[in-house]
């Protein structure tokens, strides 16, 4: 058992966190003000290699695992959980879809374009009427002279305005319920294709989070990605790597709010003392410290077991996204309380990683749903 | 042009630095480290030279084990390959001795040029990259802001004080020390990361080097500087106080 980093995943983190540093946190406050999602960094994040972590270098990737991809969105969402949401959903949904399912030629179409920053990808589940529940998915795809004619709405789609791609779920084949729900590439520019709403949220608000739209989109053949059938069950698949880099934006929050706390607690004086000399303020960071590094064992445990491949790792993946959901909201709420007063305004950073944290018990399957998965996991219930 | 670029590792600048009582030097375990900043700027601008005139980038650094980071993150950034001067005691040496075993490491090398930075984030003592060039013979020009390289000379752009600068005409081979702020450094791209793994890190020791150095000077103490406040009363009328007030800003506090 090793638990300890490789020369090059060190190397890796400190160049994130200095890129972090350097490019996004200077402007943190103000994306997250005017909910403006700064597009300008994606062909930056490609050159690193942040856009294709997990894909071979035949794709423009870097080739690397999912322990590096946890160590990208960690430290990305230790500084601006936003981005490291917008990376997530572009890395491990949209991009991963393409490259687990996709042909040969899909792969070759896209993935290039979106490792290298050239093009962001989305990708699209969840609808009005049906988010765990794929038995409410409405978005339809009809056959109509070789070709596919989707119609209906998707919401909540990360990336939705700015991507160049959406890989989005539609029903093929009604009455076969899970197993009539395909995946289709979408262009951007594609007649009948639009972005609707982008919704206004109460964190990662410098995220786009928005409806896509599709009347009577004509997508050729060539475009159904996996399978048809089987896109929703792809999807869960998708998932848990999914639930792996949700689970990191949940420590790299977490461990954002506990530095801002720790630094804090150092600086604020009150009876002729710094905070951080009080019991009660010691007793807070001890335990936001121990949450922070369990949530990180969990979600490195779970990457590496995705990593080694032959292992299945739904559950591991489901309770490090459960654990690390939850601790990221219990972290920065206590952040919050360590700044007092000042934790609740906007000058300082704790207002913010409490805000963004609540996404992590929400997104890519609520806390529920993930017991749910765990629960069946457990029991053996298919 | 073959550049030869020294770094230095330096403990990172959040580390919460803890001097033993009396020590000469703080405490080392349990913080990270970092390259030092002004070296960043250095490798940058060696970088740049080599894609621009060709060559290779050799990044040169001493100190323990931990210090071979300093060159990996080099590799990851671009440069060719490094040479590791591995030394445990290397604390003990001062700007001299340091100069002395980086001069007899990098006489084995076939260079044009050799870069620095203007100081270490740590030490602070900004002579290393002066001494070196003594030491290796060579012409050498300080805080450059500019390298324009052609037919073998270089023309330097140094910065003076209060916003003046300086054009300045050397022959090569040269030893300059960069001024931090001179370029935007690059950050290292994953592939880049994954590429150094496979370049090489010579190592040398002091003993391989035949360096023997006595310090000429010695660190006695560190500590951290103590704040001191010291309230004084002006007295007299309005007028007086507020005459007294105007001389000790103009002499004493020197803010007028």
């Amino acid at each position: 058992m090793d638990f300890s980093f490789s020369d090059e995943q060190n190397q890796l983190r400190r160049t994130v966190r200095e890129f972090a540093a350097g490019e996004i946190a200077p402007h943190v406050m103000e994306w997250d003000e005017a909910a403006h999602f700064p597009a300008e960094l994606v062909p930056k994040m490609g050159e690193l290699g942040l856009l294709g972590v997990i894909f071979p270098e035949s794709y423009g990737g870097a080739g690397l695992g999912y322990v590096e991809y946890v160590i990208v969105i960690e430290e990305l969402a230790a500084v601006d959980a936003s981005i490291a949401l917008s990376v997530a959903a572009h890395n491990s949904l949209c991009s991963n879809h393409i490259y687990k399912f996709g042909t040969e030629a899909q792969r070759q179409k896209y993935l290039p374009r979106l490792t290298s920053g050239k093009m962001l990808g989305a990708w699209s589940l969840t609808e009005p009427g049906a988010g765990s529940d794929a038995g409410g998915t409405r978005t339809v795809a009809e056959r109509r002279n070789g070709a596919w004619v989707l119609n209906g709405s998707k919401t909540f789609t990360t990336n939705g305005h700015s991507a160049g791609v959406c890989v989005a779920m539609a029903v093929t084949e009604r009455d076969k319920g899970s197993h009539g729900i395909s995946a289709f590439l979408v262009e951007h520019g594609t007649k009948g294709f639009r972005s609707g709403k982008k919704e206004n949220k109460l964190g990662m608000r410098a995220s786009e989070t928005s409806e896509v739209l599709f009347s009577d989109c004509v997508v050729p053949a060539e475009n159904l990605l996996g399978k048809e059938g089987e896109g929703f069950v792809n999807s869960l698949q998708i998932l848990d790597g999914g639930r792996i880099s949700i689970a990191a934006l949940g420590v790299g929050i977490a461990q954002g709010a506990l530095s801002a706390a720790t630094k804090y607690s150092r600086e604020r004086r009150q009876f002729g003392k710094t905070i951080s000399e009080f019991q009660g303020i010691q007793f807070k960071l001890a335990d936001m410290a121990t949450q922070v590094e369990a949530a990180r064992t969990l979600t490195y445990r779970a990457a590496w077991l995705a990593d080694r491949g032959d292992a299945r790792h739904t559950k591991e993946s489901a309770m490090a996204k459960l654990f690390a959901g939850e601790v990221a909201v219990r972290v920065s709420s206590e952040a919050v309380q360590v700044f007092g007063g000042y934790g609740f305004i906007k000058d300082y950073p704790a207002e913010k990683y409490y805000r963004d944290s609540k996404l992590c018990t929400i997104g890519e399957g609520t806390s529920e749903i993930q017991k749910l998965v765990i629960a069946r996991q457990l029991l053996g219930i298919r | 042009m073959n550049i030869v670029v020294c770094v230095k590792q330096v403990p990172a600048k959040d580390a919460p630095l803890a001097i033993p009582e009396g020590a000469a030097w703080i405490r080392e375990t349990d913080i990270g480290f970092e390259l030092n900043e002004p070296d960043g700027y250095a490798l940058e601008e060696a970088l740049r030279l080599k894609e621009k005139h060709g060559g290779e980038v050799v990044a040169v650094s001493m100190g323990p084990e931990r210090s071979k980071q300093a060159i990996k993150e080099a590799l990851a950034k671009g440069a060719e390959r490094g040479v590791h001067i591995s030394d445990d005691k290397f604390y003990e040496l001062d700007p001299l001795g340091s100069a002395r075993c980086l001069a007899a490491a990098i006489k084995r090398e076939k260079f044009d040029l050799v870069l620095t930075g203007l100081q270490s984030d740590d030490h602070g003592f900004g002579q290393t990259g002066v001494l070196l060039a003594e030491l290796l013979g060579l012409p050498h020009a300080t805080i450059i802001m500019q390298i324009d390289a052609a037919d073998g000379r270089l023309k330097l752009k140094r910065e003076l004080e209060a916003g003046w600068f300086q054009w300045v005409e050397l022959p090569l081979p040269a030893v300059l020390s960069i001024q931090s702020g001179i370029n935007k450094p690059r950050y290292a791209t994953l592939k880049g990361i994954m590429a150094a793994k496979k370049k090489e890190i010579a190592t040398l020791t002091r003993a391989e080097l035949g360096v023997t150095v006595s310090p000429t000077q010695r660190i006695e103490r560190i500590y951290v500087p103590k704040k001191t406040k010291k309230t004084e009363i002006l007295t007299g009328t309005a007028k007086e106080a507020a005459a007294k007030l105007v001389e000790k800003l103009k002499h004493e506090a020197r803010v007028l």
